[in-house]
């Protein structure tokens, strides 16, 4: 048991687990649930996730610092990912990145002080035509350009006091659509 | 005559109107050809697929009704499917398509192929960034259960078959299917040795394992719909069907564009689909199927023989766009995701940039691919960064040629074969990047690659 997670969380963990042949699958979608609740993954979960799943926390463990994906400490409230491999490159990923780091004062890799975003550069995220594709959260902003990069990071901060954010109907052809 | 494109997997996306829910795609003929395959046996089904002549959309070009044939029977083990919908090879776009617009055709020929091979459990491994893809397909899925396509006794039939949709975690390695299927065990995605571990033999839970791709799976259904000898009709020997070119980097319109396979060039790829460099460019050079495949240099001829015994001699331009005529150009098709660079492009930083990447998805178990993926990303990034050495260029070929082939999953050839294939092609220009930067003059280049 953990009192980290909601107790919709915990059901729905106990659903995902009935779904596989083998319970040890469920370790990533767990991992994901739980993040996705909690913001990152804390050794509690890590306990969590091996009792639910019939392992050992030093196997979870060895699995969650294996997939870039999931956080081994609390980030910012808006995460951006910048994708830095070659087809964004070409398209001035490395520019973007730039403006982006002083759009918010900081570094990739690094949270903002306050704890509002933090910033990072990922490998290629599969968009690759429409590059540069920056990933913010669960959307996926495409042909970000260093010029565009003030629209984006304006439209980041507008969403930190907005109590709607991530509740949007998904619309076809938007970022939240495509994320 | 200018090329055309031929829609068969994208013939609906993109359409106004056309949405990803059941109705519209059962409005536009959406899961006859399951009904159509039910009626058939299931290796009536394999035969099809096999008198096709289709390659696997996954990047290798495995004919995929030879890889059913090597499923263990004998075993009688359960048989698994496994969609790889990881889509995680720099360059390559193509399956995303699908899966956020048209999901149900990869729902659709994944209960066509469980069916086929009588899987007992199909899963559709999707890369973690697919986030909302990962919810439109569970939607399908849901929709398709509702409708008896899916589920228990499909359409009245004694098979049953859930499809699990599994999402990854952001690793490169985890699109390998060895690896794949690890990861889907719930465990760091270090692929498995082969022998013994074939998936058609030792697969999932150490069962018997198909691991096709998720385009894969799309060109399925369509051959069932039109009959394996109908779609042999479709590109050219040794390659059938169409091919989804994924076109990246630095021309006028990047973009998806679905080619009978072999009825069209590179140059008309490049020029007629994609309207040709950004103004004032010239082509440097293009990786033609996805970052691993090895880069091709325009400017060069390409000599030599075809499988069917033809000689050719071309210009990069002229390269027909099948898994043939580009194999014997010394590359691949791989997965049709197309790289394009032009003269605004320094070669060095395009290289540190792949080296990058590369050095990061490692998964770390074979010493040359861990070590060597992180000497050539240090070396290229010392060039790019001004602290290179003339020794430094042939040296990036070395240590590429001490990865290939010493490594237990093809990672080890996805390091090796960029810097393989780029350093004879570029050296000259390389070693001028060295030099340049050692006298401190200032750089042509603006853009920033790495
Ligand atoms: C490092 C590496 C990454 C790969 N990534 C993918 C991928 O993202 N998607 C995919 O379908 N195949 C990928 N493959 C190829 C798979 O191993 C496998 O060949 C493919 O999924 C088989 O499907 P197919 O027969 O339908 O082509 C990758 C291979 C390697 C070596
Ligand atoms: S290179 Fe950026 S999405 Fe593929």
């Amino acid at each position: 048991m953990t009192s980290k997670l909601k107790p919709e969380t915990l059901a729905k963990a106990d659903e995902i687990i009935a779904l596989y042949p083998e319970r040890r699958s469920a370790t990533l979608p767990l991992l994901h649930l739980a993040q996705e609740d909690h913001g990152w993954i804390c050794h509690e979960i890590i306990e969590w996730v091996a009792e639910k799943v019939g392992t050992t926390p030093m196997e979870v463990l060895g699995v969650a610092t294996f997939y870039p994906m999931f956080h081994r400490q609390p980030i910012g409230k808006r995460h951006i990912r910048v994708c830095r491999t070659l087809s964004c490159a070409l398209r001035g990923a490395y520019h973007t990145m730039e403006a982006l780091e002083k759009e918010f004062g900081i570094q990739r890799g690094e949270t903002a002080a306050d704890g509002s975003v933090s910033l990072e550069f990922v490998e290629c995220i599969a968009s690759c035509g429409t590059g540069p594709v920056v990933h913010v959260d669960h959307e996926l902003h495409e042909e970000i350009t260093p010029e565009r990069v003030k629209e984006l990071a304006d439209n980041i901060r507008a969403t930190l006091s907005d109590p709607e954010y991530g509740k949007k109907e998904f619309v076809p052809g938007t970022a939240a659509w495509k994320g | 005559m200018s090329a055309q494109e031929r829609r068969i997997i994208y013939a609906h996306i993109g359409q106004p109107g056309y949405t990803t829910d059941i109705d519209c795609y059962l409005r536009h003929g959406g899961y006859e050809t399951l009904k159509k395959a039910f009626a058939m046996p299931p290796q009536a089904v394999c035969d099809e697929v096999k008198t096709s002549g289709l390659r696997g959309r996954g990047g290798a070009g495995f004919p995929t009704g030879v890889k059913w044939s090597f499923l263990d029977r004998k075993s009688g083990k359960p048989v698994y499917l496994v969609v790889n919908a990881d889509e995680s090879e720099p360059g390559t776009y193509k399956d995303r398509q699908i899966i956020y617009n048209d999901p149900h055709q990869i729902v659709e020929g994944t209960l066509i192929t469980a069916y086929a091979i009588q899987a007992k459990q199909a899963f559709i491994y999707i890369r973690g960034e697919f986030q909302h893809g990962a919810k439109l397909l569970e939607k399908a899925i849901a929709e398709a259960k509702a409708h008896h396509f899916c589920g228990n006794n499909i359409l009245g039939s004694d098979y049953s078959v859930e499809i699990i949709v599994h999402r990854g975690g952001g690793c490169y390695v985890c699109g390998e299917e060895t690896g794949l299927i690890e990861s889907l065990e719930g465990k760091r995605g270090y692929p498995r040795i082969k022998p013994p571990y074939f998936p058609a033999v030792l697969g999932l839970y150490n069962c018997p394992t198909i691991v096709n791709n998720a385009e894969t799976m799309a060109q399925v259904k369509h051959i069932i719909a039109m009959g394996g000898a109908e779609f042999a009709k479709i590109g050219v020997p040794g390659d059938r069907g169409t091919h989804i070119w994924g076109v990246s980097g630095l021309v006028k319109r990047p973009g998806l564009y679905e080619i009978e396979a072999g009825k069209a060039t590179f140059g008309q790829l490049l020029y007629d689909f994609c309207g040709g460099p950004l103004d004032g460019r010239t082509f440097k050079a293009i990786i033609p199927g996805g970052s691993s495949t090895k880069i091709l240099k325009f400017g060069d001829r390409f000599k030599g023989k075809l499988p069917s015994g033809e000689e050719f001699d071309w210009a990069l331009e002229d390269i027909p766009l099948d898994a043939n005529s580009i194999m014997a150009c010394g590359t691949g098709l791989g997965t049709g995701g197309t790289i394009v660079l032009d003269d605004s492009v320094e070669m060095i930083q395009a290289l540190a940039n792949l080296n990058a990447f590369y050095a990061h998805e490692t998964c770390g178990q074979c010493t040359p691919c861990r070590e060597g993926s992180l000497w050539l990303s240090r070396i290229t990034k010392r060039i790019a960064a001004g602290g290179g050495r003339e020794e430094d260029v042939p040296m990036l070929k070395d240590i590429a040629d001490q990865v290939a082939g010493r490594t237990i999953c093809a990672h080890g050839e996805a390091v090796a074969w960029p810097v393989q294939s780029a350093v004879p092609k570029f050296r000259e220009e390389y070693l001028e990047s060295v030099r340049r930067r050692n006298k401190g003059e200032p750089s042509p280049y603006a853009l920033k690659l790495i």
